[in-house]
């Protein structure tokens, strides 16, 4: 069995992200990036099934800008045996990314395709599920456990009434969650390896995929900045208060 | 532990800052199939380097002398300079051309050092070095006979007591024919190596200070690219040494900071609240008011000079850079005397590897050097201000200006900075001002803008000798200084149930080291956390 785990870099999550003053996005530059936390996940439970003899091939595909490189040579150093980087400039869309991994799978023929359940810089929760479409596979989104069988996996998803545990027919795509698993630690000799392990670049204009933004983005702002609260001396006062003040009792 | 992974290099550096930068650039200029590992505790290159920074450009110069056409990150070239002395209200402007030599910067550079660091990682990249971002050396390996063999890198997945985690995994070991330690200001491995080695044998104690650096947007009306201001005075007392910069960066953008000497005798005194307090001053609340401040930070930094160079060499290893304390005090800055000594000791390692020659070499050649001119010249500046600031500027007047430091005798310094503290009771209470988060704040809001991370579930990196003291000694004698003089408040004295209690919140660790230093009775020790952890500086 071949996985095929897309991963993407974002701004690292433990960095306060700023808003650009005439509000056309948010601050990249002297900003340290890293891999999207939960494509931590999906390269670590691909890894896992290699551990244990189910799959044979892991194969961790990027796209973006030269530097996106970075986050298939982490992934090659905790377990992927290759690596593809799709360059592409700019902010580029979901349904984008959807259609040109469309294209990595038509060529790579990979049985299981796993990715974060959403990036976090954009949030979108988007690419896996189109990619679903596209491919016309089974998907199983925010997954927090995955158990390979013969021929299907069984997902325990996260959803907001608690869990529930789904059957899919292998190939299909996963969307993971945080809950999956605790990623690995790079280990020094593993990443003095992982240099010497090769990725394949492709240009995106070169696969035939469109694309150009559909989505035009009006305005970034900042959320509001919360008010300082208030002690109240009492459960009068406080009743008091939401009645008259807050209006919402 | 005989069950690592080793692997051998010919030579290992520990630290991926201005000095161990260009000491793997020379190293690999000099002779290309040398092999050359460098490791760095932060995550990426540069997220751990904070400094000023005015940058003089002259062993840059001699290292890669077509910088300029190599998209270095060194753009804004000073335009203007201003020196102030301040008051509490008032200031008083010195003349430009009636400030010693060393202080004129007109053929300097206002720089990011994180990004002067990440350009240099590159070059040294392209030129063959391996550069591993994201693993602390955290333990000296020796040979047999006592010399340095090289260092073990940090085991990684451990818990709060020390247990192996599912993640653990083992530290590596890197062996070398040289070892070299450039992991600037205190570093922990430096500072075991000076005591094993004796290398501070007959110098004096070495003295450090604190420097905040806070970066902000202003408004365009107050932006003056290339303009470097410094202050002295208010809000400090004339018997605490100090001072401020403020360098009008590219990008409407302003470095402002603070710089305070660790050997200050209040204990009450909070050098954060201070830097805080000086941002009202209407000299600077003026150019920054209706600005944003985006970074904070803050990092000890070596004061004593040529005084407190310890030896930098000794079997199997040298120092470089601030690790040893190459940082020249009156010129306010490090950057080229560090990159300088990583130079030389590059060109030691190669006359000692090919040509067996003792490493002493380095210590002849660094005496030889423009960097012993240049820290010879500036030994007695620090010193005269013992004497107070007004008494101190005069005699750097002297010294500086009609004797250009050549002076026939050598000030001392006399006390380490752990023994200046006196009883908090025999001193007098600071009252600083609450912060108003527009111009000042408290250290909980500027914490969370240096993108400080430690791994939650981990071994505490700052460690007390004796945890008991800071109850039972500090708290009564010294009302527990760690209180303040922590940047980012690690140390907290908590009371529960009538209980106090010591509380060390070290996931917000900056890795300043200042603790390490100024802890009245050496009671912490700073040991490497987990790689990747601390801050994320952008453009430090």
């Amino acid at each position: 069995m071949k996985i095929l785990v897309a991963v993407k870099r974002v701004i690292d999550y433990n960095v306060q992200v700023r808003v650009k003053e005439d509000g056309t996005g948010v601050v990249t530059e002297n900003v340290k990036m890293s891999t999207n936390p939960p494509d931590d996940n999906a390269v670590e439970e691909a890894v896992k099934i290699k551990e244990s003899g189910k799959a044979k091939e892991i194969v961790a595909v990027t796209v973006g800008e030269e530097k996106a490189q970075e986050t298939v040579r982490k992934a090659l150093a905790v377990g992927a045996d290759r690596g593809i980087h799709v360059k592409v400039d700019g902010i580029i869309e979901p349904l984008a990314v959807s259609k040109i991994l469309q294209k990595i799978v038509d060529k790579e023929k990979p049985d299981l395709i796993f990715m974060g359940k959403q990036a976090i810089d954009d949030d979108c929760n988007q690419t896996g599920q189109m990619l679903a479409a596209l491919l016309n596979w089974p998907q199983a989104t925010f997954a927090s456990k995955i158990e390979v069988k013969e021929k299907s996996l069984e997902v325990t998803r996260e959803v907001d009434e608690g869990l529930e545990t789904i059957e899919v027919n292998i190939p299909a795509i996963v969307t993971c969650d945080l809950r999956l698993n605790e990623p690995r630690y790079a280990s020094l000799p593993n990443i003095m390896k992982a240099k010497k392990k090769p990725i394949e670049q492709i240009n995106a204009s070169d696969l035939g995929v469109d694309t150009k933004q559909r989505i035009e983005q009006i305005k970034v702002e900042e959320p509001p900045k919360r008010k300082a609260g208030i002690k109240v001396a009492s459960v009068e006062e406080l009743v008091q208060k939401l009645k008259n003040e807050a209006k919402v009792i | 532990m005989s069950n690592r992974e080793v692997m051998e290099y010919d030579v290992v550096i520990v630290g991926g800052g201005p000095s161990g930068l260009s000491t793997a650039i020379k190293l690999k200029q000099l002779k290309s199939d040398l092999n050359v590992c460098l490791l760095e505790k932060a995550s990426e290159i540069g997220a751990h380097i904070l400094s000023g920074n005015v940058f003089e450009t002259r062993a840059l110069d001699e290292l890669i002398p077509n910088w300029k056409e190599l998209k270095s990150p060194i753009k804004t070239k000073v335009s203007k300079e201003k020196f102030l002395f301040l008051g509490k209200t008032k200031s008083l402007s010195w003349p430009t051309w009636l400030l010693p030599r060393v202080q004129q910067n007109h053929n300097n550079y206002i720089i990011s050092l994180a990004n002067l660091c990440r350009w240099l990682a590159e070059q040294a990249e392209s030129l063959g070095v391996e550069i591993f971002p994201g693993f602390p050396a955290s333990e000296i390996l020796y040979n047999d006979d006592g010399s340095v063999k090289g260092i073990a890198t940090q085991d990684m997945g451990l818990d709060k007591e020390g247990n192996k985690k599912d993640s653990f995994e083992s530290g590596m070991e890197l062996h070398a024919k040289v070892t070299v330690f450039a992991e600037g200001c205190r570093g922990h491995l430096g500072k075991q190596l000076i005591k094993k080695f004796e290398l501070d044998k007959g110098k004096n104690p070495q003295q450090y200070g604190i420097g905040f650096k806070e970066i902000w947007e202003i408004s365009e009306k107050n932006h003056e690219e290339g303009l470097v201001m410094h202050t002295a005075g208010w809000p400090l007392d004339n018997k605490t040494y100090g001072g401020s910069f403020m360098y009008h960066a590219e990008n409407k953008q302003i470095f402002l900071g603070y710089v305070i000497g660790l050997d200050y005798q209040n204990p009450h005194l909070s050098p954060f609240d201070e830097f805080q307090r000086f941002k009202t001053h209407p000299a600077i609340k003026k150019v920054i008011e209706g600005g944003k401040r985006i970074s904070y930070g803050a990092r000890a930094l070596i004061e004593g000079g040529l005084q407190s160079l310890p030896k930098m060499f000794m079997p199997g290893a040298l120092l470089v850079g601030c690790d040893a304390g190459t940082l020249n005090m009156p010129k306010i800055k490090g950057s080229h005397t560090a990159m300088k000594s990583g130079m030389i000791a590059a060109e030691a390692i190669l006359e000692h590897i090919s040509q067996k020659k003792d490493l002493s070499i380095y210590e002849e050649k660094f005496n030889k050097s423009w960097v012993y001119q240049e820290l010879h010249a500036a030994r007695n500046v620090k010193p005269s201000f013992n004497w107070g600031l007004i008494l101190g500027i005069i005699f750097t007047g002297i010294d500086q200006i009609l004797f250009r430091g050549k002076l026939p005798f050598t000030l001392k310094h006399k006390h380490a900075d752990h023994e200046t503290l006196k009883s908090s009771k025999e001193m007098p209470k600071i009252d600083y001002p609450k912060p108003d988060n527009v111009i000042t704040f408290d250290k909980t809001s500027s914490v969370y803008l240096t993108g400080t991370n430690h791994a939650d579930n981990q071994p505490v990196h700052l460690k007390l000798n004796n945890p008991d003291l800071p109850i039972n000694f500090t708290l009564d004698k010294f009302d527990e200084p760690a209180q303040r003089y922590c940047p980012v408040g690690v140390y907290e004295i908590q009371t529960e149930n009538n209980v106090k209690k010591f509380v060390i919140n070290s996931q917000n660790c900056i890795h300043c080291k200042t603790c390490d230093i100024k802890e009245p009775s050496q009671n912490i020790t700073w040991v490497t956390p987990e790689g990747g952890g601390g801050p994320k500086y952008g453009n430090m």
